[in-house]
């Protein structure tokens, strides 16, 4: 197993209630199998997560990226930064 | 300087940070926090971002901008938290010999910020608030 520092920002920070957590997931399993995971830990997170990218150790990586023990899991959605 | 700040946004400090003997040239844009949006009044925005993320993304964007254009300095900043109307929430600022380089460059930096910097802005109207979902940063290529 390995254990992943999950981050949440802006709207899903708010529907989660907390800007992190960990969580255990199988070694090697690919990023985008934590949305479902999240969704049965926070049900409002379920719709947010449709429409996201991911991050991983702070770079944007693909939704197939192995995961790894520590690794710490940015979930992006649509930025809006700038004016 | 590539940064997320709590503090205003000082444009001056901005424009030293990137001057140097051989720039004849610097270009600043500001964003700033506008009284509307798709006709709804605003009262205050409030901005989020994953600063260590963010300010590695800013620093991508200054390696692309050099790709592209013979520039001297870039420095770029986002103010994060509760801004009010008139206040500055975003600052860039590139130096060039000559002042075409500055100014394209510039541009080129203030839509590549809002395309992949994790940052996200809340709009707080009179009567409800919403997160605005911009640009969704599109997957890197598989490479292998």
């Amino acid at each position: 197993m390995a254990r992943i520092h999950v981050l949440f920002f802006a709207a899903l920070a708010e529907a989660a209630g907390e800007r992190r957590t960990e969580l255990d997931i199988e070694d090697g399993a690919p990023v985008e199998r934590l949305a479902g995971l999240l969704a049965e830990r926070y049900p409002k997170l379920g719709e947010l997560c449709r429409n996201v990218a991911y991050a991983v150790n702070a770079e944007y990586v693909e939704r197939s990226h192995p995961l790894r023990d520590g690794d710490e899991v940015a979930i992006i959605p649509p930025v809006s930064g700038g004016c | 300087m590539f940064e997320i700040t709590r503090d205003p946004i000082d444009a001056q400090r901005l424009a030293e940070s990137v001057a140097r003997p051989d720039a004849g040239g610097i270009s600043i844009f500001l964003g700033v926090v506008r009284d509307n949006n798709l006709g709804r009044t605003v009262d205050h925005l409030e901005y989020d971002a994953y600063p260590e993320m963010a300010e590695r993304q800013m620093r991508v964007i200054a390696a692309e901008l050099r790709e592209r254009w013979p520039i001297g300095e870039v420095a770029m900043t986002h103010r994060i938290g509760r801004l009010e109307i008139g206040e500055a929430s975003v600052g860039i600022a590139v130096s060039s010999a000559h002042r075409r380089e500055a100014i394209e460059a510039c541009h080129y930096a203030i839509d590549r910020l809002k395309q992949i910097v994790p940052i996200w802005k809340k709009e707080v109207w009179d009567d409800g608030e919403e997160w605005i979902e911009g640009s969704l940063v599109p997957q890197p290529e598989a490479t292998g």
